[in-house]
């Protein structure tokens, strides 16, 4: 069962908004709409109901706790975001990329849909929105009010009052009076001027006076005035910025305006003036979106990497909402941190970050390449290529490297975690460790050992593997005690070494050398063994654990799939298998594999001493799955199916080549919201007032009162029904089931059994029993689909379909054994 | 959002020795005063009283030089052959040497004549000194035999023939008035008790025993004989704690400083080592022209005297303290508004406004931080950063690289700091730590103003010397290499036939350097 990680989605997009007291900001993430708190940076609600991406929400300018919403999917939402509650849907029919409200329109928005019968032609319209009963309603009053308008949301802006509209297309600049029903447009000159040229990318509208702000490509503000007239129409130039000027923003009063780009600087302009300006340099990276509160208080900006910064008016940094950082290309794999569990890979330019699965968090931002980023397009900086942590998270190995025409800069640094200060402290510092690009790094893993045994082993495409130790300084006055050098060099006929990877009891080195895996001994450093299997270099290679330590796994870049025995050093199975990730997991003898064949991923779960595979599911997502990890869950994982076993210990993560976090769960997306609604309906952020004070304490003592009365009489089955009842009434009413669902169950729960086990759970275990065999033989289905290695989805997508029902089966059985506990302690 | 990161500069760590306390301490000498004596100074001898006058033995004289005095004070010269073994009482009043015809003589230090002579030693005597209760004379001669003198009589006391072997060291008890060591040509050091009629005790050195020393408490004993330096412990009967071999030469002479914790030892290599007492390591070493023959190290090791074969006499003096605390007490505020106001502690209802600490840039980063390359890269051509931290400059010079600047911070200098740009990297480029930035540098320096050579004859010879400069490296890179050649066939050979597939090249670091500066 597939559900996509819904994490932060990559399109942080929208504009961001703010109530009405600045302490919500809302934001369009993908499908969702997320609420945050603008005082604890916390996500206080997560609003899903769109089916596509959403475009563009706008606070209902009548009712500052509603929110409007457009969407991909052609409707649009008006919620009630202090709840989370969708109060009306209105299908529009065509797909609506941006979303404009204005407050002398009565129930009139403005959507941007592509034009009917033309391509990339796209039109903004007025919806009229229909009062009428009811959730579900049609909007079909569409009037044109623009035509040949840009796409994007940045692209228009209301002026003051609602008077006009602006729009921004290449090099031509739309604007339409309401009341005169009159069109000016002005064209700047084509040509383009040296070192960009003057294509619009933004626009904005003063609030009070008429002049709109126009961002251009090359980095200059065009301030227009003077409007009315076609003719004698001025315009003035601010210009600071070097590229593409991204967002534009007004503050409420109008005096003074926000700019924002590449350079990840937020400029502040005075009065429209050229000379005065304040910065707000450093922002980590390029900003695509400035928004304003409505208070004028506080100003956001939202990131390239998916980060909303907020900002004081006085342009001082106050705050960042930070989740995953999607950098362009991630270089370090997907690392998890053994003392943290976090998820590590490439953050910021030049930081590694560690990212927390659980609460979708960014736990810390380590500095690796301690250099100043500068944010200009086309300069080559260093960046961090690979990541490695020692078994117990004690040391860490990071490699950057700077693109060079000649020569690679490279450097490795080795990082050791100081338990005072809890954050990882450089060591050593190596300057070209290797003369190309390093391939891969490993530490020997030994758990039991004592940390000086700790090796480091590298490998390079200048044909060699370093291994690296630890070295005891002897001089007692020196600094550190330990640092690292290189112990050994090695290599194999010349060849690119690629991989590298330690055996369980590191006893061994395997290192690629292209077509060939050889085998080291990691004390003597004496080369054991050769595996080739030609044609092909090898991509993968990784050993067996536990029970299978005596194999090792190679994939090799023409398909083939290849298990080798170490103890008879012979091949002892292969498969055709286009594998692109291979990734073990460190708790068990499973063995993941994903391969890419035309448009679609597959896994495979094997364990090495059976070449059939655990577990297949077939078309995991349409995007080519880079990276993989297995993250060692908390608390093993109890499911019911033996076909899921291998996700008990340890949770399978994957990265796409769009930057989409995936995992596998087994429980459905049903269940797991319902989880997280729960703990959002206890995080509410009201006020405290004398009054509720007040309130509260005369409460607590009722209800202390209670307490003492009941306790006579009700003793202990009080506390026993407690959690239960508690849980019942402290779920959010509209996640609850029908009421006439909970009545049954509530009266069943107040009779008092005669036996323990009543005759119904006896029926529900037949059940389950029966749902086993059935997983098993969809199981064996897929096995036998494997060996044709023939794909015909249509079986599995049936399953899938009737999985679904199932799940709300599950759902219901649950409730009930929630009940059944009840019972027993009566 | 992130604070300006100011440039890194790459520390190199210093290859060869460490320099650690000793190394301050024993580098803190003068440059050496050379005197030049008559013969081979065989033995030099501080007064053990101030002002520290030092008895010089050379061929048939004892001279007796002041601290800082070139020329001998006085002079004993009423030998008739060589003399040996000048040395003073503990109250520095008399002066006791053997000499070439087996006479002993003794002197006061103020008079001319000697007061005493002991005769009975059949041939020379190269070894005497006085026992610690500064009554009696012990001395040892190359008939094999080691006597005890009496001073008020001029009589001979005892006298023991048990070396086999000419004596030519020894050494008195501090501890002990009636001890003293003898140490001979034949392996072996014998410790005597002037009250027994024969050695106590015999410690087999296994060379030739050149020197001998006792430490203060009298428990550890040191001998110096061949390349070996031991040391014993006299309390355990002459154990063997350690033996030391890090001369390649005969050891010749030995010293201890005043406190004890460091030994010193001269050799015939031409060098003084000095090791700690603690863990007998070498902790520093001199380095002289000639042999040496004797040392000798004055009370608070204020002069280092080395006397050496070819009759020069080196004396090191330490350089006085530096006194510069007046200056810094001028700089450093008082102590009480150092601390004022830091040991509040704010209380619960305090509000608290956390003052932002304030970053002090350096020039060149607050350039950088503000995009003025041709600025930055003039703060570091400073000559004071440029000469004494050219890793600044380098540094600096690679950070423009990553920018894309480093172009045009180069381009458009005028005659005179194109000169000390070029200077910089003609003189630089060898270093293989500034090797790749300063390559691309040449490169670009080169590429810009290769129109206008010719003009200035000063930037023309600037280019020749730094041509000559990477000519240079690449000669000498070609000779390595193929030394490298030469060792690998060496070490193929000696490597065993069942690795032939496995290439070792443990020389990494070199090959690394090597290749990088052939890239020139």
């Amino acid at each position: 069962m597939v559900s996509p990680g819904a994490l932060r989605v990559v399109r942080c997009g929208g504009s961001a908004l703010r109530g009405a007291r600045a302490v919500y900001l809302l934001c369009a993430a993908g499908d969702f709409v997320k609420v945050y708190s603008v005082t604890t940076e916390e996500t206080l609600r997560l609003m899903g109901g769109h089916a596509d991406l959403v475009t563009g929400i706008q606070l209902n300018p009548h009712n500052h706790m509603q929110l409007y919403s457009s969407s991909l999917d052609g409707s649009i939402k008006l919620w009630d975001f202090m709840d989370g509650i969708p109060i009306k849907t209105f299908a529009v029919g065509s797909k609506l990329l941006a979303l404009y409200t204005l407050a002398g329109a009565e129930d009139l928005v403005f959507v941007v849909i592509p034009k009917k019968g033309e391509r990339d032609t796209f039109q903004l319209v007025s919806v009229k929105l229909t009062k009428g009963a009811g959730q579900d309603l049609e909007a079909k009053e569409l009037s044109v009010v623009l035509d040949g308008v840009g796409a994007s949301p940045k692209h228009i802006a209301f002026g003051r009052e609602g008077e006009y509209v602006v729009s921004v297309k290449e090099i031509t600049l739309q604007v339409y009076f309401f009341k005169r029903k009159l069109l000016n447009r002005f064209s700047l000159r084509a040509v383009k001027t040296k070192g960009g040229d003057n294509q619009f990318s933004c626009v904005a509208c003063h609030p009070t006076e008429d002049c709109i702000a126009t961002g251009h490509a090359d980095g200059k503000i065009r301030l227009w005035r003077n409007f009315h007239h076609r003719k004698e129409y001025t315009y003035s130039t601010l210009h600071w910025h070097h590229d593409t000027v991204m967002d534009l923003a007004f503050s409420m009063e109008g005096t003074r305006l926000l700019s924002g780009g590449v350079e990840s600087v937020l400029v502040q302009w005075h009065n429209e003036s050229a000379c005065q300006k304040d910065f707000l340099p450093r922002l980590g990276s390029p900003i695509e979106y400035i928004s304003m509160s409505s208070d004028g208080a506080l100003c956001c900006t939202v990131h390239a990497d998916n980060r909303i910064t907020i900002i004081n008016s006085n342009l001082r940094f106050s705050r960042s909402i930070q989740g995953l950082i999607k950098s362009r290309d991630i270089k370090t794999g997907l690392v998890v941190d053994p003392r943290t569990k976090a998820l590590v890979l490439n953050g910021e330019p030049g930081h590694l970050q560690f990212y927390c699965l659980q609460s979708d968090q960014q736990l810390f931002s380590l500095d690796i390449v301690q250099r100043q980023y500068i944010h200009q397009a086309g300069l080559k900086q260093s960046d961090l290529v690979k990541v490695a942590f020692s078994a117990q998270g004690t040391w860490l190995a990071t490699v950057e490297e700077r693109e060079e025409v000649t020569d690679p800069e490279l450097e490795l640094k080795l990082w050791f975690y100081n338990k005072e200060t809890q954050s990882f402290e450089l060591n050593t510092r190596i300057n070209t460790p290797h003369d190309n690009h390093i391939t891969d790094m490993c530490f020997r893993d030994m758990d039991e050992l004592e940390d000086d045994s700790l090796i480091l082993v590298t490998t390079g495409r200048d044909c060699v593997f370093k291994v690296w130790v630890m070295v005891e300084d002897t001089d007692p006055e020196a600094q550190q005690r330990v640092s690292w050098s290189c112990d050994f060099v090695g290599s194999y006929h010349n060849y690119q070494a690629t991989n590298c990877c330690f055996s369980e009891d590191g006893s061994l080195l395997a290192v690629s050398f292209e077509e060939t895996v050889t085998v080291w001994d990691s004390v003597t450093w004496d080369l054991k063994c050769t595996f080739c299997h030609p044609p092909g270099n090898i991509r993968n290679i990784c050993f067996g654990r536990l029970t299978c330590s005596k194999y090792l796994i190679g994939a090799t870049d023409y398909g083939f799939l290849c298990c080798w025995n170490l103890l008879t050093c012979a091949l002892e199975w292969s498969a055709h298998l286009n594998v692109v990730v291979l990734q073990p997991d460190p708790l068990s003898e499973h063995i993941a594999a994903v391969s890419w064949l035309s448009k679609e991923s597959s896994l495979f779960v094997f364990k090495p001493n059976e070449p059939r595979p655990i577990y297949i599911q077939r078309n995991l997502c349409k995007e080519k799955i880079l990276l993989a990890a297995f993250v060692p869950r908390d608390e093993p994982e109890t499911t019911g199916s033996e076909k899921y076993l291998w996700l008990r210990r340890s949770q399978l993560f994957f990265l796409t080549d769009t930057q989409e976090l995936m995992t596998l769960s087994t429980r459905s997306l049903e269940e797991r919201l319902t989880a997280s609604s729960k703990q959002l309906a206890v995080e509410e952020s009201l006020p405290v007032t004398p009054f509720s004070l007040l309130l509260g304490k005369h409460r607590r003592q009722q209800a202390q009162e209670d307490i003492d009365l009941g306790k006579l009489l009700v003793h202990n089955k009080h506390e026993q029904a407690s959690p239960a009842v508690k849980e019942l009434l402290h779920t959010p009413a509209h996640v609850l089931p029908s009421a006439s669902f909970l009545c049954p169950i509530f009266i069943n729960s107040l009779l008092i059994s005669k036996e323990n086990k009543s005759a119904e759970e006896v029926a529900d275990e037949v059940e389950m029993e029966s749902e086993k065999a059935e997983d098993d033989s969809d199981e064996e289905r897929d096995v036998t689909e494997m060996e044709q290695e023939d794909t015909s989805h249509m079986e599995l997508l049936g399953e899938m379909t009737c999985k679904l029902s199932k799940s709300q089966e599950k759902e219901l059985r649950k409730i009930r054994k929630m009940d059944y506990s009840w019972i027993s302690a009566f | 959002m992130a604070a300006y990161k100011p440039v890194v500069v790459q520390a190199c760590p210093k290859l060869g020795e460490r320099i650690t306390q000793d190394t301050l301490y024993w580098r803190g000498y003068k440059t050496p005063v050379q005197i030049k004596e008559f013969g081979a100074v065989s033995k030099v001898d501080f007064s053990p009283v101030p002002p520290y006058n030092y008895a010089v033995t050379a061929s048939s004289r004892i001279h007796i030089y002041g601290r800082y005095s070139q020329e001998p004070i006085k002079t004993f010269s009423r030998f008739k052959d060589a003399a040996y073994c000048a040395t003073y009482r503990d109250d520095g009043r008399l002066l006791v040497a053997g000499s070439e015809d087996g006479s002993i003589r003794l002197f006061d230090i103020s008079g001319r004549a000697p007061l005493r002579q002991f005769d009975g030693h059949t041939k020379p005597v190269h070894q005497v000194g006085f026992l610690s209760d500064k009554y009696r004379v012990f001395s040892g001669g190359d008939d094999y035999s080691s006597n005890l003198w009496d001073i008020p009589k001029a009589t001979e006391i005892v006298s023991y023939n048990e070396h086999t072997d000419y004596v030519r060291c020894g050494c008195a008890s501090k501890v002990n008035a009636d001890v003293f060591i003898t140490g001979s040509y034949d392996h072996t050091v014998k410790l005597f008790d002037a009250r027994t009629k024969s050695s106590v005790m015999t410690i087999e050195h296994g060379h030739p025993v050149e020197s001998v020393l006792l430490f203060p408490s009298g428990g550890l004993l040191v001998s110096a004989g061949g390349r070996y330096v031991k040391v014993w412990d006299v309390l355990k009967g002459g154990q063997l704690l350690v033996s030391l071999k890090n001369h390649h030469k005969t050891v010749t002479c030995l010293c201890l400083n005043s406190s004890g914790q460091r030994l010193l030892s001269g050799s015939l290599d031409r060098h003084v080592k000095i090791y700690s007492t603690t863990s007998y390591k070498v902790v520093h070493s001199f380095n002289y022209a000639t042999s040496i023959l004797s040392l000798a190290l004055s009370p608070e090791d204020e002069t280092i005297v080395v006397g050496m074969t070819n009759g020069v006499l080196n004396v090191k003096h330490r350089k006085p303290e530096e006194r510069n605390e007046k200056s810094q007490k001028k700089r450093q505020p008082a102590y009480r508004t150092y601390v004022k106001g830091r040991t509040f502690v704010p209380k619960q209802e305090d509000f608290c406004v956390s003052k932002p600490v304030k970053r002090v840039l350096r020039k060149y980063d607050k350039l950088l931080k503000s995009f003025q390359s041709s600025k930055a890269l003039d703060a570091v051509l400073e000559p004071p950063i440029m000469l004494h931290t050219p890793e600044v400059t380098v540094a600096v010079m690679q950070e423009l690289h990553r920018r894309g600047t480093l172009r045009s911070a180069l381009a458009g200098r005028d005659e005179k700091q194109v000169n000390l740009l070029l200077t910089f990297v003609a003189r630089r480029v060898i270093e293989p730590r500034f090797t790749s930035v300063l390559v691309t540098v040449a490169d670009m320096l080169t590429d810009i103003y290769q129109p206008v050579v010719g003009q200035s004859v000063i930037v023309d010879r600037q280019f020749l010397k730094l041509q000559e400069a990477i000519g240079k490296e690449i000669d000498y890179q070609e000779e390595l290499l193929e030394v490298l050649g030469m060792m690998d066939t060496l070490f193929a050979t000696f490597t065993k036939k069942k690795d032939m597939y496995l290439e070792e090249n443990k020389s990494n670091g070199f090959t690394d350097t090597i290749e990088t500066n052939t890239n020139d």
